[in-house]
Formats: C-alpha cells, structure tokens, sequence
C-alpha cells in the first residue's frame, strides 16, 4: 500500500491493512490434537480463524496479529505458539 | 502605500489580506494585539471569517487544524507558553499535511516567567516539520504572511508555517510598512485549493496511524516536503520581488559580506543593530559582514556554506540555546560548515529580553578574532 500524503485514509481500510506483519509469535495448528470445537474461532479478536472444507480450523496469516488468545484457551492444547523470524 | 503603524497591526491587516476562513488564537502577551485587531476586523464586518474562541493554545491550534483539514485557509497567532502548550498539535498539523500559518510574536520560555524577547519558543519546534520565517522588522514581518501561505498551500509542499517576529521589539514598534492592497494580494496569492479535504460525503480520516512497517516513511516523505520548500520559497519569493519590489527569493541575506574577513550569523530584528555596528567598524577599515537566516526551517545549508566560503571566521549570534548543547542556530551553521577549516564560534545572547546594542556587536567580533567563543555573552558576574 503506498502511502498517502499526510496519513489520509478512505474509511473501510482494515481489509488493506495487513496487520500480520504486527506478529511477533506465530500460531501452528495441529490437527491431531484439534476437536473441531471451533473455540478459537469464536474466541479470536481479530476473527480471522475460518472453517476449512475439512471442518478444521485455519488462521488466516494475513490478518493474524499474534496475540495466542486461541493458543491460550484452546481445551485439546492443538495450538502452539512460536516465534517467528523475518 | 506607506503608512506608520504597530507591528501588530500590521501584521494583523497583512492577515485579513490574506482572506483566512477560520482565525482561531488564545491571546498570550505580546501577541494579544495582533488577535484583538482581527477580532475587530471580523466583528465589524472588514474580514469574512469565523472567530473561534476558545479556553486556550491547545483548543485553538486543534480548531486550526480542524477546520483546515474541512478546506479552510487558516489562521493562527501565539508566543512562548501558548506555543508550548500547541505542542503536540503542532506536530500533528505537520503531519497530517495541513497549511496553517500562524504568527509567532517570539517570547522567551518559563521558567523562569519572562514576557520579553528571545527566540527559544518557536525554536524549540525546530524538529516538528513546521516552515520557519524569520523578520528583521515589520515591513518584512508584514510580507512573509503572503509568502508564508504561498508556500505552505503549494500541493508540493502542503506544511503549516511560522512567521516569527521578535516580541516587543518588532510587535509594538511603530514603524513605516508598505502595505499592499486587496487587490495586489488577491494577485498574488490565490484562493486556497485544498489537496484533500473533509466531507461527509466523501469521507476521508486525516493522520491515521502507522505502524513501524510504514511510520520511518511518513517522516522521510514529510523530511522531503520540507525541503521541497527551498524551491517554492526561492520561486514565490522572486515573484514577489518582481511584483511588488522586494524580493525574497534568497533565503538568507548576505551584508557586506563580499570582502568580509570575520562574518556574523544570526536572525531576526538583531540584525538590524548588527548592520548598523557592521557600518561602524567598517568605516574604522574593518572587514566584517553579516549573514541573516531568513527561513530557519527548511534551513539553508547550501547558500550559508557558499556565502560563508571566504571569510576567515564566523560568529553565531543564539537568541536561544539547546541547553547542554549549544544555540541552535549554531549548531546548524557548524554542520553546514563541516569539512571546513573555518573556525565558527557561538555566542548565546538577548535571552529573556536583554538589550543587544552595537557595542555588544563589536564586543562580539573582538571575541571571534581572538578565537574566543562558543559562550554566554555579556553575563552579570556580580550576580552569578
């Protein structure tokens, strides 16, 4: 996104924004340990978790700040947080 | 036509020549007449504008740079304390890109409280990306407001800017100014065109917020509008001269400097004391000369290098002084001086309104040639 004179925005930006790049550590999935329960995906601020074809549950990395609410709250410990270099 | 008049005045018909839509100022001495005379002027209907009051500089710079982002051309007026408590809108303003130009009637910064002149207030926002213009006397205070928006409103600019002017020695002095008329303003400077502005029927947010990924750019691209100014100043300021006979092109302006062996530097209505005692000396045979920064921000680096290249030693006068540093505008002229073998020497003088005379001047340039400097001028041992 190039950047606009003095800061200016159109509204509805938050789509534009990736806000990935604000991630510090990295959420894995693992889909033997994961229930399907969709806890995370209710849980996620961002909501930026979504269904997969398979039922399962996937980040999208794009938006994904990194903040490990669904590490931190999900009951079968499938989601693990690492850190992330770039 | 010539007219003698307060410098405040002057500076305030000089503003309502300007057209400003929205004036919004919280009068602080020695200001308050500038703000007082365009109260007046809106109130008897000489000056279409709306007048917002307010409780103080923080509301008043905030209004300034509310109504300039709704496409206003925008006025406002402060010193010292006022402009301390703006800061933190002053940068926003720059930020956001927004072409106020505001009045400073310079005033020395508490504490201790001191009413009188020196420059410390308006260069304590050195760093903030506002444009700086600095007056030697009314005449010119008076014509670097029309220069000042030319500039600041230039889409390749988009800057608010300072026109500074020493408190009390310019602002209530009564001298001759050449006032142009509506008509010669109207020529010169255009209605403003805003670049963006807002409107509920397009909606727009002025200076979101940046994240590391893209805030180091935004103060590089702003970094590069103001130096883009150089060339705005330089062509608006020759275009000024040929239409109305001063010209201010130059963005410093060089005294007798030609055969100069030891030049002054310095700003504001000091200079005019320093030309006077530079024709004292010079008829005793002496070679000074004298080098006035006009536009402290963006600072002439260049023109000060190229016109200072064969003296033999340069004197910077402060007004003003990075504590635990140096004054600032010497700072500025050592880094525009390096790689040079030219000895340049600082001298921090007139703080809080102490009187600067022309012996004072002489005493200076005794200084500098014996290679003393980079000091307090002029200190009261007695009560140290």
């Amino acid at each position: 996104m190039a950047l606009a004179i003095g800061c200016r925005a159109k509204p509805g930006k938050s789509r534009d924004n990736k806000t990935g790049s604000w991630r510090v550590f990295k959420p894995f999935f693992d889909r033997e340990k994961c229930t399907k329960c969709g806890l995370c995906q209710t849980l996620c601020p961002e909501g930026c978790i979504h269904e997969t074809e398979e039922e399962f549950v996937q980040p999208d990395y794009t938006y994904c700040k990194g903040c490990g609410i669904c590490a931190e709250e999900c009951p079968g410990e499938a989601i693990e947080m690492k850190q992330e270099e770039k | 036509m010539l007219e003698i008049t307060e410098g405040s005045f002057a500076v305030a018909e000089a503003v309502r020549l300007c057209r400003p839509q929205v004036i919004s100022a919280y009068p602080i001495t020695p200001q308050t007449h500038i703000v007082e005379a365009l109260a007046d002027m809106v109130a008897n209907c000489q000056l279409d504008a709306d007048y917002i009051t307010v409780e103080n500089e923080l509301s008043a710079l905030s209004a300034c740079v509310g109504a300039s982002a709704a496409g206003s051309r925008v006025y406002s007026a402060t010193t010292s304390q006022g402009l301390a408590l703006m800061f933190e809108v002053c940068f926003n303003a720059a930020g956001m890109r927004l072409p106020i130009v505001m009045t400073i009637a310079n005033r020395a910064m508490g504490a201790p409280l001191s009413i009188w002149n020196d420059q410390q207030d308006s260069i304590s926002l050195r760093d903030s990306g506002w444009l700086q213009f600095y007056a030697e006397d009314n005449q010119e205070a008076t014509d670097l407001h029309f220069l000042a928006y030319r500039v600041a409103e230039d889409h390749s600019v988009l800057l608010p800017a300072l026109v500074c002017f020493d408190g009390f020695i310019l602002s209530h002095t009564y001298e001759p100014v050449d006032m142009l008329t509506q008509e010669q303003v109207d020529t010169y400077l255009p209605k403003f065109t805003p670049y963006q502005r807002l409107d509920a029927a397009d909606p727009i947010s002025f200076g979101m917020y940046a994240t590391p990924d893209y805030y180091h750019e935004f103060r590089y691209e702003t970094d590069n509008a103001v130096k883009r100014a150089k060339d705005v100043i330089k062509n608006a300021g020759k275009e000024f001269g040929t239409m109305f006979g001063r010209d201010y092109s130059a963005m410093v302006e060089e005294y007798r400097l030609d055969d100069a062996e030891t030049a002054i530097v310095a700003m504001g209505s000091i200079c005019g004391t320093i030309k006077d005692a530079i024709d004292e000396m010079r008829a005793e045979g002496k070679k000074i000369g004298l080098l006035r920064i006009r536009v402290f921000r963006p600072f002439p680096s260049e023109d000060i290098a190229q016109a200072l290249s064969k003296v033999k030693r340069v004197a910077v006068l402060d007004k003003d002084i990075s504590l635990g540093a140096k004054g600032a505008v010497a700072l500025e002229v050592k880094d525009a001086m390096y790689g040079k073998t030219i000895p340049v020497l600082n001298y921090i003088l007139g703080l809080g309104g102490r009187d600067v005379r022309k012996k004072d001047i002489a005493a200076i340039v005794a200084m500098v040639e014996k290679g003393q400097g980079d000091q307090f001028y002029g200190l009261r041992k007695e009560v140290l």
